[in-house]
């Protein structure tokens, strides 16, 4: 008897804060309208006035208020489900029967979670996993990306058995008074299996990935490499090509940095005077190519994706990442069925206000093509160049700066 | 001296303890030295944080969902920063550092451990307070200045620092560089040494408590998991943060007295400056140094306190406490020495890169264990949905997302074309962000009433906190892996300079909005947790049927934690549906006396005599059982 006129009582008073409550908020309503309108209504004498700025400014208010009372609906909404879902719950007791089974329904939740979940994923997969990027056009980059869907297929699969395991047996084990939990503290066989199965999993990873890695990076210098100089600053990207010779000169920025060496080449190098200064990077099918990488103020990082190259530009310690072609700017066309389509550089490492614009545009051609475009590009040492270089000789020889270091780098 | 007071009540522990203090406001509320005080404190402050840094967020995603339109409230809000309605790129910038370092440093770092390690350690492992009270409170109050040093930065002319928040040299170090290298930077390094002070501050005390104050009978296997976390998440801590201290201090040096400890061969504006033979590599491996143990020190407590609310909620011992506890220690090991895989293509060494991604591969293993030791916990549970258990789970489920993703990152081959691209910020805000702040929550709504006293928090707008967070979390982060794979560098503050990102101009479109909606059912949890603080039911004494030790200290915060003795404790915490026992818990205070009808040869593995006590009992009750 006692408990059921405690439920009623708890009912009234349930329906009273119902009430109560939706007074509060309809009151609170109200305002927002009412102080909407006044804003309009302000707005209003003041258009005449102030004219088109004061319009945009009360526009804009009106904006503000119009997301506002939506939130705030929003909030009356969920605040009237939450009633609602009290009140029944209190009506179920006060037939003698029990509440809601919150276990059961969050129960419910996780496996529609689980289902909906997965079939996310999998949209997400078809349809954003078709837009990434096309076939790696570097010989280097098809060993990168065997790595990679191998290790998308055992991820893949981990995660979805793992969230499988998890969802379900939440669903499955949800509680309920009949039942008392499987007392069970451990095991070690099962603990030893699933440290050694991920153990060896990864220990397979490791090895393949270890020996990408190394043939990637590992790369001496050998005789036919293409030497390209690719200098980086805020923020834009500065190249340069050896000439005839086949060597780039050496720079030296503590004694010939200047206005027009601003890649500061050293006339010490008899190497630096065929030097060529470019726009594009060109880079010709099947060569092997040596990009030297520097950056003259902060780091920044050279990142051509499409070929599976990314490598920083450190100010003060020069950096190369070595790589062949395989396909050409053409052929790639082709294939996207993109007659724009283009090979970017790009930086990615956060260098300042114009990060997010600092590309230049590759292109990979025929070794002809690439030899005729070469025999267009104009030399780097230019009359100012050699003005500057004598300046800076004549300098030289008045406070020698030899010293001035304080470590080496490397 | 207030270390040598605490002691005097557990000698003279007839007297009530009140008596003995007379709090005024000043000494109750802001200079506490009380450790549930202090740990509420650095909840509230580091919820102010998240939310601050939550906001921030959603400016930079509109930002990136409409690069074309102007806002014009953005000017009335940020004024200069953000002129003509639109963003400035370098404020973008800022945005993202600032977002960064208060998330993994504020919230993650002081809003968690500082929290739950100053309300839990004492009252888990069973002592009236911290080792050091009065250390313990400059610990808060140096971070409550370090938030106002961070936070001032958004009023000084140039804006707040702007490098990242791993602000690498020798963007940060060049103030001319960018705005956000200027006296915004100055402040972020003020702010970061005030930090790690207090960090410090708090990880000893930690330590020292864990190590000298458990009660009687809990002995290092009888402490619960969360214990274990914060104590070996203090270690990392105070291993680490010194080395970013160095880092930090030769950084400001380079700005401020011209030295070139980062700095080399430095063009600016068409003049080269005056440094040589410094390597801006040096502050990558002193901030790495300490980066990669702080994403344990983020992500450890949290694993921590869902290990303890999963076995409450499921109502079953976890599973492999020992391999809990063990892989625990190997992170915690391993994660010294897995820092390098942060700079596989920075121009270090490559045969480095190597031997990295062979340690960065070992850390999956111990990091499997928990997750399918966490799995195999629920397995034939009795799980009982609160919303505590939610969250925990939200992180298990949180960790094996973005877990599987730390393979193909820590691998060097594949880092080539993944660095720095929204697959990395994919991985990471998934697998320490959204977990760890999972965990975070959670243990709010685990033990809220323990934290005001005796409080509960709503549990339907809990359910509703939860779903809504959880699937933004997913919808947010899931698409940003695909950006990642199409060469989508992160930090970029317009992606419309480049045509071939165009179709992922839509998908940023929606990211925003489900991150807006995320952002939006936050303000349930702040609703809930305010209101609970003065209107929340009332709990029971044990409201969950745990068996930690808090549960048994009274409902009201006194000082000194518990009237009378200390509770000792004679089993270890995870005694839940224990056959032969009535109900489905076992406290760690119930004597084996007290239940011979659940014990277990296995209770007695290292106390011979308790096992002939058993064995006869056996006998005499189980003659069928005994051999």
């Amino acid at each position: 008897m006692q408990p059921d006129i405690e439920y009623q009582i708890d009912i009234k008073m349930g329906f009273k804060r119902l009430i109560n409550s939706k007074k509060i908020l309809a009151a609170f309503a109200a305002v927002m309208l009412m102080s909407t309108n006044a804003v309009m209504a302000a707005d209003a004498a003041a258009t005449p006035a102030a004219g088109a700025a004061a319009t945009d400014s009360g526009d804009m208010w009106l904006g503000v208020a119009y997301y506002v009372l939506l939130f705030l609906l929003g909030c009356v909404i969920i605040a009237v489900i939450g009633k609602i879902l009290k009140v029944y719950d209190l009506t179920l007791k006060m037939q003698g029967k029990k509440g809601i089974n919150w276990n059961n329904i969050i129960g419910i939740f996780c496996i529609i979670f689980l289902v909906a979940g997965l079939y996310g994923a999998y949209w997400s997969f078809t349809e954003q996993g078709t837009q990434i990027l096309p076939e790696p056009a570097s010989e280097h980059g098809v060993q990168i990306d065997q790595m990679f869907w191998v290790t998308t297929a055992i991820t893949t699969f981990v995660f979805v058995i793992t969230q499988i395991l998890l969802f379900g047996f939440l669903f499955k084990y949800r509680g309920s008074e009949k039942r008392k939990a499987y007392y069970y503290p451990h095991n070690n066989t099962i603990e030893k299996v699933w440290t050694i199965i991920p153990a060896i999993v990864l220990t397979i990873l490791v090895v393949f990935g270890f020996f990408t890695w190394r043939k990637v990076t590992n790369t001496t210098e050998v005789k036919g490499d293409i030497n390209i100089d690719v200098t980086a600053h805020q923020f834009a990207w500065e190249i340069r090509y050896p000439g005839k010779d086949g060597k780039l000169g050496q720079t030296d920025y503590q004694r010939f940095y200047s206005v027009a060496n601003n890649l500061a080449v050293s006339p010490k190098d008899r190497n630096s005077y065929d030097d060529l200064r470019a726009d594009t990077l060109v880079l010709p099918l099947g060569k092997s190519i040596r990009i030297n990488i520097h950056a003259q103020d902060v780091i920044h990082s050279f990142y051509m994706p499409h070929f599976r190259v990314q490598m920083n530009a450190v100010p003060g310690l020069p950096t190369f990442f070595k790589f062949v072609p395989t396909i050409t700017t053409e052929q790639m066309r082709q294939r996207l069925n993109d007659p724009n389509f283009e090979y970017l550089l790009y930086c990615n490492k956060i260098c300042g206000g114009g990060h997010y614009n600092m590309q230049k545009v590759v292109r990979v051609v025929s070794e002809v093509e690439y030899q005729e475009w070469l025999s267009h590009q104009k030399p780097y040492v230019n009359d100012q160049v050699k003005q500057e270089w004598k300046l800076a000789e004549a300098s030289d020889k008045k406070t020698p700066t030899e010293s001035n270091r304080v470590a080496l780098n490397n | 001296m207030s270390t040598v007071a605490v002691h005097d009540h557990s000698v003279s522990h007839d007297h009530d303890h009140e008596h003995h203090h007379h709090d005024t406001f000043i000494t109750k509320y802001v200079f506490s030295q009380d450790h549930k005080m202090i740990a509420k404190q650095f909840l509230i402050t580091g919820i102010t944080m998240a939310v601050i840094a939550m906001l921030l967020s959603i400016l930079f995603r509109i930002q990136l969902a409409y690069p074309d339109k102007t806002f014009p409230l953005l000017t009335t809000l940020l004024g200069r920063f953000a002129p003509n309605g639109r963003l400035d790129p370098e404020f973008y910038l800022s945005l993202v550092t600032i977002h960064g370092t208060i998330m993994v440093f504020f919230v993650l770092t002081a809003g968690l451990s500082g929290t739950f390690s100053n309300l839990l350690i004492p009252l888990q492992v069973g002592a009236r307070d911290m080792a050091s009270p009065f250390v313990n409170m400059l610990s808060y109050w140096f971070f409550f200045g370090a938030s106002i040093v961070m936070l001032s930065s958004f009023f000084v002319q140039k804006g707040p620092a702007g490098a990242g928040w791993t602000i690498y040299p020798p963007l940060s170090a060049l103030p001319k560089a960018m705005k956000g290298s200027e006296m915004g930077m100055t402040l972020w390094l003020i702010s970061m040494v005030m930090f790690i002070a207090s960090s410090l501050m708090g990880g000893i005390n930690y330590v020292s408590t864990v190590l000298n104050m458990r009660t009687k009978g809990m002995d290092l296997w009888k402490m619960p998991l969360t214990v274990w976390a914060f104590f070996l998440t203090a270690i990392l801590g105070i291993l680490s943060f010194p080395v970013l201290v160095a880092g930090v201090v030769l950084l400001i040096f380079d700005r401020s007295f011209g030295t070139s400890f980062y700095l080399s061969d430095i063009v600016m504006n068409g003049k080269l400056l005056p440094y040589s033979g410094g390597s801006p590599i040096l502050f990558q491996h002193l901030f790495w140094f300490l980066g990669h143990p702080e994403v344990y020190i983020v992500i450890m407590p949290a694993m921590g306190i869902s290990s303890e609310i999963i076995a409450v909620n499921a109502r079953k011992p976890i599973f492999g406490y020992h391999a809990m506890v063990y892989s625990l220690i190997g992170i915690s090991t391993l994660s010294f020495i897995v820092w390098g895989h942060h700079m596989f293509v920075t121009g270090m060494n490559p045969f480095l890169g190597g031997v990295f991604m062979i340690t960065t591969l070992i850390i999956a293993v111990p990091s499997a264990v928990k997750t399918f030791n966490w799995i195999a916990t629920i397995w034939r549970g009795n799980i009982r949905f609160t919303p505590a258990m939610l969250f925990a789970i939200g992180l298990v489920s949180f960790f094996i997302s973005g877990g599987v993703t730390g393979i193909f990152l820590g691998n060097s081959a594949l880092d080539i074309p993944l660095h720095d691209t929204y697959f990395v910020v994919a991985h990471f805000h998934l697998v320490m962000g959204s977990a760890a702040i999972f965990g975070m929550l959670a243990g709010v709504y685990h033990w809220f009433p323990k934290l005001f006293a005796g409080r509960l928090m709503d549990e339907k707008l809990g359910y509703f906190h939860f779903w809504v967070t959880f699937i933004c979390a997913y919808l947010v982060f899931f698409p940003m892996h695909f950006m990642g794979l199409d060469g989508v560098p992160r930090r970029y503050y317009a992606m419309t300079e480049f045509p071939a990102f165009n179709h992922w101009l839509s998908v940023n479109t929606f990211i925003t909005w489900a991150a807006i909606v995320a952002a939006l059912a936050q303000v349930s949890f702040l609703y809930n947790f305010f209101s609970s603080i003065f209107f929340g039911k009332r709990a029971t004494q044990n409201p969950w049927n745990a068996n930690t030790l808090e549960w048994t200290a009274p409902m009201e915060h006194i000082h000194g934690n518990w009237r009378g003795d200390i509770p000792t404790v004679y089993r270890w915490p995870y005694d839940y549906s224990k056959p032969g026992h009535d109900e489905d818990f076992i406290p760690q205070t119930v004597p084996l006396s007290e239940t011979m009808s659940s014990n277990l040869p296995h209770d007695f593995e290292d106390n011979p005599a308790g096992l002939e006590i058993y064995n006869e009992w056996a006998k005499a009750n189980r003659p069928s059982e005994v051999k």
